[in-house]
């Protein structure tokens, strides 16, 4: 931490300059500045806070079903009573189904969707392009605000007679649409399938207002290759929102006219559940089970590069930045991006290699596959090339940066057994699919927010979060993720399958336990470290250390702005004149040349 | 100082982790087990099995060499530049070169492996595998039913024609016959017809890599086949020599419980079994 731009002085402007925010000529209510703010920036934070509040119910969530799958149907000492007082402190069956699927609905939906679009793709984009806000603010309001009737459904999907939405996240019908299929899919699933789209809307939202801003309110002299790398793929994830989000919303009201007026777009005839004949399934059928699936993973599949596009622009930045050296391979960056985009769209069915699906069509989604591991491949090269030669500055920041790009590593290479189709076959749901996306969406995106909040913390509210605390943080998260994810390669390879709540009756599965007692102690410790980050993120709100503009000596414009940034964020006009990355520049003094400032000699 | 080391050492233990994991694989067949099964997978015994594991081997080789060459250059990297220094860092941005060597090198990687699955999968799941020479269809052996929460294996009987008043029905456990190698070279698999009564399922048998969803409202032709020489091998001194059929795809709060076992019979002792059935079901009749 440099104490050159300590203050929230105007750059050229000495430290006597008035740090005139937009605060003073612009006053709001209350109510207007912070409930219903049209301001990037509030939106921003409010996306955040929500995302925050439900990644405790996510995992919550979590450590009831690692303490079911160490300890089933025992009951929970203490909190058993109050959580089941009426099955014998245990969790139930039909529970544990309900766990698992809100567990991936809510930290999918909930958590890292809005916390990489919402709450950083609304506080970054104006900033990093230099405009005073995005292009359709009231727009902007409304997407954040399309989050109360999602969580309001969500909610309500709890309470409803058999219990919660128990058909997994990805809704396979029959047994998301038939009423007597499962207790969940009494009521649960139309609220459930509601709270899906409205997400959607507030994606949508947020899409189109993102698209837009970074296409018409860039700064003078801000091209498109002088973006950040955190603008291009927060650009790259808003398109493929706006292409993939009309099929699941589609979908969705398909399978909610399925369930609601008996409409059998994926109900087969003939069904028998329960020695019954559903009703329904047998009025309008004649549907396909799996159309459904091909219609959920065209979106999905394009969902999870959502997941961790953003993320591998916020790395790319905060590597840069902590690392004092341009990023290697700029122009490869965007384009690998790119491809992953476009990718992205052809590859659904790898999801469906055991489904039986045409086998020839599968041939041609493994192919697919296999070409979409390249560039994440090339993305890594290239993180490593920015290191060789740099200044690291082990701050925390920098510190999760590194644990994502060792840990996407991982995720990266078992993803090509799955690509691999005849191997994909046994290892299709087992836990080496559970550890390969943990290791990409846990601990590769959620670290990557980790690092972007150490890192933009100053922008957003004037103080530095405490580095002694982010580093014990660190040091224990990465040691219990690998702890409870890396032992499920493991549990995978002796074939143990996803969504199993009492796996140790099968001759297959009954020695695993002590594996899993493991896995749910490593995810206890690594659930209860947590308390580090949040301590130091709501104590160093109020009384961390203040801070200037440009604490880490960035390049990039949002530096420029005052922090946190008032109404508007500029205080003065700006010109662009590089890219974001020129550390260690030869051209001035300091290590980091701004993009902004003007080209003087020598 | 202090976090230099700190992560340096992190990241070597991951490093380790994964060499051990995946290069040294006998490490897992140490764990603590009391029966024959390991933290690595269940024994092969098709004969598809041998391809499947093989194509395993081949990705695991090529993940390992990229794992330790990236590791290892991070590792590198985070020590030797996080040093205190003065200077700046070099100043560069990129090398058109070295992106050429690492697009064209994985690329080329993905490649061998895209291709060298394709017979392999063709053989699992295409329709010409489970025909004769001629073209027609192999013989069912029987209809493979899932429903909430059991397994369920219809047989054709004596006449080998299903709706016929000698067909029998078999819960939990599915017979099959064992071709002698020698003899029935090319006709060893034996196909099924997989449905579903209700909702989704997944028809998984480890020990034969085999793996296929049961889609109500769709009939499909699949087959297996056991290996006698690698069963006999394997399970020749095993007390019970049936193994686990394991639902893999969620079919409601009993899925978890959904399973079946495989017992895989000589001819003579499958004909056997058969009358047994037939008996079984029209003895008193
Ligand atoms: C390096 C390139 C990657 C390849 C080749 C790849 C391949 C695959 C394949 C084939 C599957 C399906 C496996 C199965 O169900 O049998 C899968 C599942 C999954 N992948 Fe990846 N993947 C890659 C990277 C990623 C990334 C970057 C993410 C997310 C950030 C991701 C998230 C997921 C998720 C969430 C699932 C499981 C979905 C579910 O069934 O619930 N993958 N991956
Ligand atoms: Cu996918
Ligand atoms: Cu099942």
């Amino acid at each position: 931490m440099s104490d050159t731009h300590a203050s929230n002085a105007r750059p050229g402007m000495g430290e006597a300059g008035t740090t005139r925010t937009s605060h003073e000529h612009h006053e709001l209510g209350f109510i207007r500045k912070y409930i219903f703010s049209t301001d990037h920036k509030v939106i921003g934070i409010q996306f955040m806070l929500l995302g925050l509040v439900f990644f405790v119910l996510g995992g919550l969530f979590a450590m009831a079903i690692r303490y079911q799958l160490a300890w089933p149907w025992e009951s929970m000492p203490v909190i058993g009573d109050l959580l089941f007082p009426n099955t014998g402190q245990a969790i139930t069956p039909e529970f544990y189904t309900m766990l698992f699927t809100m567990h991936g609905t809510i930290m999918i939906f909930f958590v890292i969707i809005p916390l990489l679009t919402g709450a950083f793709g609304n506080f970054l984009i104006p900033l990093m392009i230099g405009a005073p806000d995005m292009a359709f603010p009231k727009l902007n309001m409304f997407g954040f605000w399309a989050m109360i009737p999602a969580i309001f459904c969500v909610l309500m999907s709890f309470h409803q007679p058999g219990g919660g939405p128990a058909a997994g996240w990805t809704a396979y019908p029959t047994l998301s649409t038939i009423e007597s299929a499962a207790p969940g899919s009494v009521s649960a699933q139309t609220w459930w399938l509601l709270a899906l789209t409205w997400v959607g809307v507030s994606s949508m939202m947020g899409a189109v207002n993102y698209v837009t801003t970074i296409v018409k309110m860039r700064a003078p002299g801000m091209t498109m290759f002088r973006m950040p790398l955190t603008v291009w793929a927060l650009w790259i994830a808003a398109l493929l929102q706006l292409f993939a989000l009309p099929v699941l919303t589609a979908a969705s009201l398909m399978q909610v006219s399925d369930r609601v007026l008996h409409s059998g777009f994926f109900t087969p005839t003939n069904l028998v559940i329960n020695q019954l004949n559903p009703e329904g399934a047998g009025a309008a059928a004649g549907g396909q089970p799996l159309l459904w699936q091909h219609l959920f993973w065209f979106y999905s599949h394009p969902a999870v590069y959502i997941m961790v596009v953003p993320a591998m622009g916020l790395a790319s930045d905060i590597l840069s930045v902590h690392a004092r050296k341009p990023i290697f391979g700029y122009k490869p960056m965007v384009y690998s991006m790119s491809s992953i985009a476009g990718l992205g769209f052809i590859v659904w069915g790898h999801h469906m290699f055991a489904s039986g699906m045409n086998p020839a069509l599968g041939m041609t989604f493994m192919v697919a596959t296999m070409m979409i591991a390249l560039p994440s491949a090339i993305k890594v090269f290239n993180w490593l090339g920015t290191l060789w030669g740099a200044r690291i500055q082990l701050t925390t920041p920098m510190l999760f940066i590194l644990g994502f790009i060792a840990m996407f590593i991982i995720g990266g290479l078992s993803g090509i057994w799955m690509a691999a189709t005849p191997v994909d076959i046994y290892i299709h749901d087992t836990y080496i699919i559970v550890a390969h996306f943990h290791y990409v969406v846990f601990a590769g995106s959620v670290f990557a927010i980790f690092a972007a909040i150490y890192h933009w913390f100053p922008k957003m509210f004037g103080r530095v979060m405490n580095e002694t605390l982010g580093k014990i943080h660190f040091v224990g998260s990465f040691i219990f993720t690998n702890g409870v994810f890396y032992m499920m390669h493991q549990l995978g390879m002796a074939g143990l399958m996803r969504r199993t709540a009492d796996p140790y009756d099968y001759e297959t599965y009954a020695h695993l336990q002590p594996l899993n007692v493991f896995i749910t102690i490593s995810a206890f410790c690594l659930f209860v470290w947590q308390i580090f980050f949040v301590w130091n993120f709501f104590h160093s709100m109020f009384w961390g250390k203040r801070v200037g503009r440009n604490p880490w000596n960035a390049c990039s414009l949002e530096w420029e702005a005052p922090s946190p940034p008032g109404h508007g964020n500029f205080d003065h006009a700006l010109r662009v004149h590089r890219g974001p990355y020129e550390y260690a520049s030869p051209d001035v003094e300091e290590d980091f040349f701004a993009q902004t400032r003007e080209v003087e000699s020598k | 100082m202090i976090m230099r080391i700190t992560i340096t050492l992190l990241m070597v233990a991951l490093l380790v982790l994964g060499i051990v994991s995946w290069a040294d694989y006998e490490f897992w067949l140490m764990a603590p087990s009391p029966s024959h099964y390991t933290w690595w997978w269940p024994e092969e015994m098709s004969t598809l099995g041998q391809r499947v594991d093989n194509l395993f081997w081949l990705i695991l080789v090529m993940v390992t060499v990229m794992f330790v060459i990236t590791m290892g250059a991070l590792i590198l990297a985070i020590w030797k530049f996080s040093a205190k220094r003065e200077d700046k860092a070099v100043f560069i941005h990129g090398s058109h070169k070295l992106e050429l060597l690492w697009t064209a090198i994985p690329a080329a990687m993905l490649l061998v492996i895209a291709f060298s699955q394709m017979s392999t999968f063709a053989a699992m799941q295409f329709d010409s595998s489970m025909q004769d020479e001629d073209g027609h269809d192999l013989p069912v052996l029987c209809e493979i039913w899932g429903s909430q929460f059991d397994w369920r294996f219809r047989y054709p009987g004596k006449d080998g024609r299903f709706g016929t008043n000698d067909d029998f029905e078999s819960a939990y456990e599915l017979v099959m016959p064992m071709r002698d190698t020698e003899k029935d070279q090319d006709k060893k698999m034996v196909v099924f017809l997989l449905r579903s009564r209700d909702v989704l399922h997944s028809f998984f048998v480890p020990h034969l890599r085999f793996k296929r969803d049961a889609v109500p409202g769709m009939t499909q032709r699949i087959w297996m086949a056991v290996d006698d020489e690698q069963m006999a091998e394997i399970m020749g001194g095993r007390e019970d020599k049936t193994f686990d059929i394991i639902c893999a795809e969620l079919c409601g709060w009993g899925h978890y419980k959904m399973s079946g076992r495989v017992r895989v019979l000589p001819d003579a002792e499958y004909e056997a079994w058969v009358e047994e059935m037939t008996a079984l079901q029209f003895g008193n009749s």
